[in-house]
């Protein structure tokens, strides 16, 4: 499903190249749910969102379902994310004016999917979110938003689900909610990359990866994975 | 979820930014409106200031020719058609014509088709001496106006003397101790006094006017005449060249004298008066001209300048309203929305501030531009047309704002679509 080929990303900076990721292959397959951690400024976002097709290494292939995705124009790569990818970020990025509903809605702005209402019903249902449909995000618990967002990178049914530090800002119960989730989502086929330094996350996965200083390092097996 | 209910949710949530703009747009359009109706205004008041100036002159000239008219009937006749045989130096000297004409020319003249006269009025005129009271006096033998065949009869100038009765001028009736009634032997007839004509101070003081016939019999002139009294008409291109060679036309033995009587100055001052009366419609035309240019460039200056400053006004809030979206914009891009909709979606913003920005421009517009209207131009009719706002004004303004609108929000939104989703994504 995800295949990161020797993927190296370079920002360039006054005292000379910051090598934010250098030489990183991983792959994800359909029903595998894939952790990376590693400590704070290792290039562990610049994986997912390398890995999301938001952001163009500086060399290696990004190939998701078989197509290599900095290949597409950028507008065939929005569709590309629209109909392959989901994100789910440890700070929500909720529009904040919005209900629960219209922010799971707003996935569909990309596909103008005419089932989409319906489906998003059924995900306000599925992650108890029925009463809070109307409410914005400024009126829900971390909890509750953590779960819209979810939702709402549930929507157009991805094939491959990213999630960057989703429990950073939730307490055990509401980020075992949310683990639940995404496992529940690579049993039923999926493919999940979760950056995160929680251990506790990342027992959760199947596979275990460790990134320090922007490269792949020898990572103990994951209690799943175990 | 569409881009509609997406716009109108973040308008409802940040009313402000939406509101500044919209009250650009409304400035800049109702400036505009407000310019072009004052000027409509102004261009309808000048038709009015000058209509109204037209029509009281007109009338002013039309009393004062009215005036000319009875003035003239007063003074009497003005024109004098001799035999053209005569010598004019002998006729001053003498104060009638000595040679005659046939009476029937009067009559070709009433048959011919003149407009430059009216009045005709044949006669026969000579000094006489008057044995039975030893002095000389002038006789006039008139029988009354003859009516112009191709005119509406006029109330005559002079009435004619029956037959057997006389006219006296008012020295001789004084000095003959004459009065209305009584009779005067003249030249062996007797004829009854009808009238003393009040004093004139001229010749006519000692004249007696009798019938024609009788006057022809007694100065054995029978058939002849010696002149012909008329009244120039006063109607335009009435001039004496074109009288002399009308009256040419008709009598070729005759000639013409004009009277330059007062008439004749009063009708210049008439003339004089209308060319100052249209001077004085020119200079206001002219002074309307000026002041209308002034206004003219006012709006020219003041309209682009709100325009302008609307624009970046528009423009600036454009900007501020993507900057406080940035992280709305990624993650939507990052969701797959395409850059392009995120486009539309800042540019239909624009749209509709430029929308409804026009139409609250176009009645606060019509408005201000009624109010200024009535302060700049009193003198319109406030009971005659109305300033209006016109229909294309009212499109051109509707179709031209979020045009506007959409021009200036133009960098911002495509700042927004080609902005990098990792770039914010990545920094929160």
């Amino acid at each position: 499903m995800l295949d990161l080929r020797n993927i190296t990303k370079t920002y360039p900076a006054a005292d000379g190249p910051v090598h934010a990721l250098d030489n990183v292959s991983i792959h994800v397959e359909p029903g595998s749910f894939t952790a990376v951690c590693g400590p704070s400024g290792c290039g562990k976002t610049t994986l997912l969102l390398t890995a999301g097709a938001l952001l163009a290494p500086t060399a290696g292939e990004v190939v998701i379902d078989g197509r290599d995705v900095y290949a597409l124009s950028p507008e065939q790569r929005a569709a590309f994310r629209a109909s392959h990818i989901g994100f789910v970020f440890q700070q929500f990025h909720l529009i904040s004016y919005l209900s629960v509903r219209d922010n799971i809605m707003a996935a569909a702005l990309a596909t103008d999917d005419p089932e989409a209402g319906q489906r998003a019903d059924a995900l306000i249902e599925e992650l108890g979110l029925t009463d809070r449909a109307a409410h914005r995000p400024g009126e829900l618990s971390t909890g509750q938003r953590q779960r819209t967002a979810m939702a709402r990178a549930l929507l157009n049914r991805p094939k491959l689900l990213l999630a960057d530090e989703p429990t950073g800002n939730l307490d055990r119960d509401n980020a075992a909610i949310v683990l639940d989730h995404l496992a529940a989502f690579a049993a039923a086929g999926g493919a999940v990359l979760l950056v995160t330094h929680d251990p506790t996350a990342a027992r959760r996965a199947h596979q275990f990866v460790h990134l320090d200083t922007g490269r792949l390092v020898p990572a103990e097996p994951t209690a799943a994975g175990a | 979820m569409t881009i509609w209910r997406l716009m109108r949710k973040e308008i409802a949530h940040r009313p402000g930014n939406f509101l500044l703009a919209v009250v650009a747009v409304t400035v800049a359009a109702g400036v505009v409106v407000t310019a072009v109706m004052a000027l409509q205004a102004h261009g309808l008041a000048t038709e009015q200031r000058l209509n109204r100036m037209r029509d009281e002159a007109d009338q002013r000239l039309a009393a004062m020719e009215d005036d000319y008219r009875k003035y003239m009937k007063e003074l009497g006749y003005n024109l004098l058609i001799l035999p053209a045989a005569q010598d004019l130096t002998e006729f001053w000297t003498r104060g009638y014509a000595e040679h005659t004409m046939p009476q029937d020319h009067v009559a070709k003249l009433a048959n011919s088709n003149t407009y430059t006269m009216r009045h005709l009025l044949p006669l026969v005129q000579q000094q006489v001496y008057w044995p039975q009271q030893k002095r000389t006096i002038t006789l006039i033998g008139t029988r009354g106006e003859v009516p112009l065949a191709h005119r509406k009869p006029k109330e005559p100038m002079l009435l004619a003397v029956p037959e057997g009765e006389a006219v006296v001028g008012y020295q001789l009736a004084r000095d003959l101790k004459l009065n209305p009634g009584g009779t005067i032997n003249l030249l062996g007839r007797t004829f009854t006094v009808a009238k003393i004509v009040p004093e004139r101070g001229s010749r006519d003081d000692s004249t007696i006017w009798i019938d024609l016939a009788a006057a022809q019999q007694l100065l054995d002139m029978p058939g002849r005449i010696n002149a012909i009294e008329a009244l120039k008409c006063f109607c335009a291109g009435a001039g004496v060249e074109k009288l002399r060679k009308e009256v040419a036309s008709v009598l070729p033995d005759a000639t013409v004298i004009v009277r330059q009587n007062e008439v004749t100055v009063r009708a210049k001052a008439r003339a004089r008066a209308k060319a100052e009366h249209e001077e004085a419609l020119a200079a206001e035309r002219a002074n309307r001209k000026e002041l209308r240019q002034s206004r003219e460039m006012f709006a020219a200056v003041l309209s682009p300048s709100v325009i302008v400053g609307a624009t970046v006004w528009i423009g600036l809030l454009a900007y501020g309203n993507v900057r406080q979206r940035a992280g709305e914009i990624a993650i939507l891009r990052a969701l797959g929305v395409r850059s392009a909709r995120v486009f539309k979606l800042f540019l239909s913003r624009a749209v509709l501030i430029g929308l409804i920005g026009a139409g609250a421009g176009c009645v606060a517009g019509a408005g201000t531009g009624g109010w200024l209207a009535a302060r700049l131009e009193p003198v319109l009719d406030p009971a005659g047309t109305l300033v209006v706002l016109p229909w294309t004004l009212l499109a051109g303004t509707i179709a031209a704002a979020p045009l506007l609108s959409a021009a200036a929000s133009w960098a911002p939104s495509l700042l927004a679509a080609r902005q990098n989703p990792a770039d914010i994504l990545a920094s929160e």
